[in-house]
């Protein structure tokens, strides 16, 4: 299929991108890797007017440290994070989550911040930035603001960025050395999960359990408590309303998860 | 010595590879300039009465030159089911009239002058649906409530016997007796390329047509029927075609639609579907509900064996509804019961139509059969190995008729269980099985045996089957070969030209293939059945030999010896004088005054039963569900092989889609009738990551009914590895108590299987 009418402008800067948000307002949609927005045109699901494409600029891109965190250009490539050598040594849970989206194709060229602006509670990255205790970085007509990975899913395919604003950057902790685990259970090498666990330093977060990447507390709170790694897995699905989808129901959804988490956190603790 | 027999390598692969095929959507033809892009309009309900189209939307669209519906198109005739036997009142008109019976039921056609256009105004077309309850489950649909064709009475398209034909005594004095009833699920061909056509009738008023089809002849006898025209008024031209699966044979209403408007508007017109549209809209494949009973003695004898079949054909009654009449026709297999029988119904449902599918109709007979004997095999605790081998017929080389009326021609399916049991080291697996489940490893081992026999080039038209070929050697020393098979994959160019050139002495690369012109080549069977080389293949090297015999004649007067005292000479494709040196004249020096050609037809007494037999292995992750496939190792006994490489490719390919059939496909609706899998995103074909390396051991036992020795191959994989995968991931977890998983082996449905079982020991 392919997409209904619209106009394409191409932003020369992060500045530029967002005077051209604020130009077109609501009608306007901001382009990256495409990998996202483009199926959900065709599919005439997204009608934006027009297209502000920002994947070609530099300056948000790339992955640096930066004092205790990691800092990573919201334009970077899942490809480029899975190849990363810093998020390698300091986030390898982040570089190891980037690797397992879609495939080849897909990671060349959607973004860590398009997938955590679309917030796909199914999505690799949101999860792994989650259990990370990661942040944002928005930029809008006001200037710049940090939003918590916490605080920043709000609903199915809902966030508070405010549709006249950018996502510049998105960080995390360095953890070297610190045990992770990731789990996604899939039926193809290159499906969607069908739950996602990722786990690092005592805090779990699960994927496609809900409309939003989610915090497993009650295994957070067992594992504080000191609770053994199967005890604190089998409470993963707790206080979580998973859906039913051709995949799988709510029961069999919590069931995986409450595996899943085992398997993520024995690997992190090995 | 002889090229037959060995691995050339694929001559169509260097194009494919560097500048592509040329498809039909990819066509650049002057009698094609300035062609108007047809689009449709389709369902997007299950069931409804169509209340009113108002097309005054789409008209006032940029590009839109016309929209037509079924009242536009009332010169084109409704096409009745595909057999007479067939309930006569489920006719299909050309566009939906009064009621859409399935989502994706085309009900408009939009024309526009760009392609781009046409999904803007198609959105633009208003129709009034007033919706009817839709029949979306085969059991619902037996019930008759709702009726998709009230006028037929019924939703019984066609039926394959009937309960009172059952023998009631069939298990009679059986030990043991197990019945249950199973699903071959509903699957879609998904060829990488969808369906198109592009159309233009010439100022002689004839219409020249470009379909991906699978035999250009079957095309156009559809389209000459649909479109109510003579057959002199259509030619048919095939270009690349990137698959098929048997959803590509014959012509779809979406064809004659494009070649209507063509007419209508005096212009060329293309159709191009989208994958959505495909997914919807081309046929679906298998679709049966079945129930076995298998019966015997403690001892592992099976002794009688029934096979009742629910047909679902979809919203009309295509292929689908001769499909059970192929599965019938297999019922017993491999297998030597005493006594056996089956029944079917075929059922219309608010769903895609059904038709034929790699394998059609046999796939399904292999797959309840395998999966009988391995419940018998539980039920009695004895090895599925053991129980087959005592069961199988034994080896014979005259013709073996059964009760079903099919003829089997060779066969000895003990060896082939026998070879891919030591191709597998089903002991070791079975030791190792026996290891994990003693340490209560999560991870569960299965393995999995189908045993098979199939029929190919049962002949795609009617009476003794048949093809033809001409061969012609030109003067430059160069070959053509006109064949009525339609390669779309499979090879022919390389294959053919092979048995020309073993005969003819004419390197291969001077051979060109012709193939899906039907002005060029009016007669043909196309591709399909698995019957090209054993009837196709085995014309052209008839067809090449009598050239030759022509050509003797002709060097006989150029020489001026007797016929019988040359010599032709392979090496130099030339005759020469026995004991003559010196005088010598070559096949291309003999079509120099005179085309040198021969045209000829070959005939086969009847179709031929490959067989063989399948191991797959996996894993099963008892705590997920999820099944991966380690290991498939096949015994694929097609007869004589002529290129091992081109079989390989076709086990390889059949074994992947069978494999796949089992643990990932299935094209699901929800309890309204509409799809949930009408994207790549959610219907999950494999990739390659999904599969491991095919093992495949070689066996050759020749059929008598064609000099090449040649059975079919292109299904076999198929037929083979869905009952293998299924029954090693039933295996897997035999020791927890499960006795059956239907199709796909999901990890869900293989989790629920785990917790019913365990739940009914605790
Ligand atoms: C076949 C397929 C399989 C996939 N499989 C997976 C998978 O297994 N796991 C997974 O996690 N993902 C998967 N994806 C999605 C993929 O990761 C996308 O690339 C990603 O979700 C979106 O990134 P993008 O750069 O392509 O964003 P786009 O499609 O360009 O944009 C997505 C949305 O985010 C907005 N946006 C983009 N960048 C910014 C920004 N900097 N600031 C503010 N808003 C922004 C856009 O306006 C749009 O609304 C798959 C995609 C496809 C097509």
């Amino acid at each position: 299929m392919i997409p209904a009418q619209f106009d394409y402008v191409r932003a020369t800067s992060a500045e530029h991108a967002l005077q051209l948000l604020g130009e077109h307002g609501d009608d306007a949609k901001l382009l990256a890797g495409g990998h996202s927005l483009l199926p959900m045109m065709k599919l005439r699901l997204a009608m934006p007017s027009v297209l502000i494409d920002i994947a070609g600029l530099p300056d948000l891109s790339g992955v640096r440290r930066d004092g205790d965190d990691v800092v990573i250009g919201a334009l970077t490539k899942h490809g480029e994070l899975a190849a990363s050598e810093i998020l390698e040594r300091e986030a390898p849970l982040v570089a190891h989550a980037a690797g397992l989206v879609g495939d080849p194709q897909i990671r060349h060229r959607g973004t860590i911040g398009g997938s955590l602006a679309h917030a796909d509670p199914a999505a690799d990255l949101p999860s792994a930035l989650l259990a990370s205790d990661g942040w944002l970085e928005l930029q809008g007509p006001e200037g710049t603001r940090r939003v918590a990975v916490d605080d920043f899913f709000t609903g199915y395919f809902e966030t508070v960025l405010q549709p006249d604003e950018l996502v510049v950057a998105i960080g995390t902790p360095r953890r070297m050395g610190a045990g992770w685990g990731y789990e996604k259970f899939t039926r193809r090498a290159n499906d969607w999960g069908i739950v996602t666990v990722a786990t690092v330093g005592g805090r779990v977060a699960l994927g496609n359990m809900g409309p939003t990447s989610l915090r497993a507390r009650a295994t957070e709170q067992a594992l504080a408590r000191g609770a053994s790694i199967p005890d604190a897995a089998e409470l993963a699905a707790e206080g979580t309303e998973p859906v039913t989808d051709l995949h799988a129901d709510g029961e069999y959804r919590s069931h995986l998860a409450r595996v899943l988490t085992r398997r993520a956190l024995t690997r992190a603790a090995g | 010595m002889s090229i037959l027999g060995t691995r050339v390598l694929r001559t169509e692969d260097p194009r494919f590879l560097t500048i592509g095929g040329n498809y039909t959507e990819d066509l650049v033809d002057e009698r094609l300039t300035g062609a108007v892009h047809v689009f449709f309009v389709r369902s997007p309900v299950a069931h409804a009465r169509i209340v009113g189209i108002d097309p005054s939307g789409a008209l006032a669209a940029p590009g839109v030159v016309a929209v037509y519906t079924a009242a536009d198109l009332a010169d084109l005739p409704d096409v009745p089911p595909i057999l007479p036997t067939m309930n006569q009142a489920m006719k299909r008109p050309p566009l939906a009239r009064d009621v859409v019976r399935y989502v994706g039921d085309p009900v408009a056609i939009v024309v526009t002058e760009e392609a781009y256009q046409g999904e803007d105004a198609v959105e633009l077309v208003d129709v009034d649906y007033d919706a009817l309850a839709a029949v979306v489950d085969i059991d619902e649909s037996l019930a008759g409530e709702t009726l998709l064709f009230p006028e037929a009475g019924t939703n019984v398209a066609i039926e394959y016997g009937s309960e009172a034909d059952l023998d009631s005594k069939l298990f009679d004095g059986c030990e043991v007796v197990v019945k249950h009833r199973i699903v071959n699920q509903r699957i879609a061909p998904a060829p990488m390329e969808s369906r198109g056509a592009a159309a233009v009738w010439g100022d002689d008023g004839r219409l020249t047509a470009w379909i991906p089809n699978q035999g250009a002849q079957g095309t156009k006898g559809a389209m000459v029927g649909m479109l109510g025209i003579g057959a002199a008024d259509v030619r048919v031209i095939t270009p690349d075609v990137g698959g098929g699966f048997g959803a590509k044979f014959g012509a779809d209403l979406e064809h004659v639609a494009t070649a209507w408007v063509a007419r209508k508007l005096n212009r060329p017109a293309r159709w191009n579907e989208t994958r959505y549209e495909n997914l919807l809209g081309m046929t679906h494949a298998r679709a049966q509900i079945q129930t076995v009973t298998v019966g015997g003695t403690r001892d592992g004898r099976m002794e009688a064996y029934r096979l009742e079949i629910l047909q679902d054909c979809g919203g009309y009654p295509k292929i689908g509804g001769l499909l059970p009449s192929l599965t019938i026709l297999m019922t017993p297999g491999t297998y030597a019961f005493d006594r056996a029988e089956s029944i079917a119904k075929a059922i219309v449902t608010n769903t895609t139509p059904v038709g034929a599918y790699r394998g059609a109709g046999r796939p399904e007979a292999t797959a309840a059969v395998e999966r009988a004997v391995d419940l018998f095999a539980a039920e009695i605790g004895m090895d599925p190995a053991q129980v087959r081998r005592r069961n199988l017929l034994p080896p014979f080389t005259e013709p073996h008729q059964t009760k079903f009326g099919a003829v089997y021609d060779t066969g000895d399916y003990e060896a082939a269980l026998d070879r891919v049991l030591e191709a597998a080291d089903y002991e070791q697996l079975r030791a190792e099985q026996a290891k994990r489940r003693a340490n209560g490893d999560p991870i569960a081992l299965g393995i999995g045996l189908s045993s098979y026999v199939e029929v190919t080039g049962g002949g795609a038209e009617s009476g003794e089957p048949h093809e033809n070929a001409l061969v012609e050697v030109h003067p430059d020393g160069s070959v053509t070969i006109l064949t009525g098979t339609s390669p779309h994959g499979q090879g022919h160019e390389t294959a053919w030209a092979m048995l020309a050139s073993d005969v003819l002495g004419i390197p291969m690369d001077k051979i060109t293939l012709k193939w899906g012109d039907t002005d060029l080549i009016p007669r043909g069977g196309g591709t399909g059945g698995s019957r090209s080389l054993q009837q196709g293949g085995s014309a052209v090297q008839k067809a090449s030999r009598e050239l030759v015999d022509v050509a003797r004649t002709r060097a006989a007067e150029e020489l001026e010896a007797n016929p019988d005292d040359l010599q032709f000479d392979v090496a130099t494709s030339a005759f020469a004088v026995a004991g003559v040196p010196g005088t010598s004249v070559s096949l291309a020096q003999l079509a120099e005054h005179e085309r040198l050609f021969v045209e000829t037809d070959f005939f086969q007494p009847g179709a031929t039963f490959p067989f063989g037999a399948h191991v797959a292995v996996v894993d099963v992750d008892t705590e997920t569900g999820k099944v991966v496939l380690r290991r498939v190792i096949a015994v694929d006994d097609a007869g004589v092989i002529l290129n091992p490489l081109l079989a390989d490719g076709q086990r390889h390919g059949g074994i992947a889609q069978g494999a796949a059939q089992a643990f990932l496909e299935e094209f699901v609706y929800d309890a309204d009738g509409n799809p949930m899998t009408a994207s790549f995103a959610d219907y999950p074909f494999p990739s390659a990551t999904e599969m491991p390396s095919f093992e495949l051991v070689d066996m050759q036992t020749p059929t008598t009914y064609n000099p090449l020795g040649a059975k079919g191959i292109g299904e076999a994989g198929t037929i083979g590895s869905t009952p293998a995968v299924q029954n090693a991931v039933v295996d897997a977890l035999s020791h927890l108590g499960v006795r059956h998983i239907d199709l796909p082996t999901s990890p869900q449905r293989v989790w629920k299987a785990i917790q019913a079982a365990r739940s009914e020991n605790a």
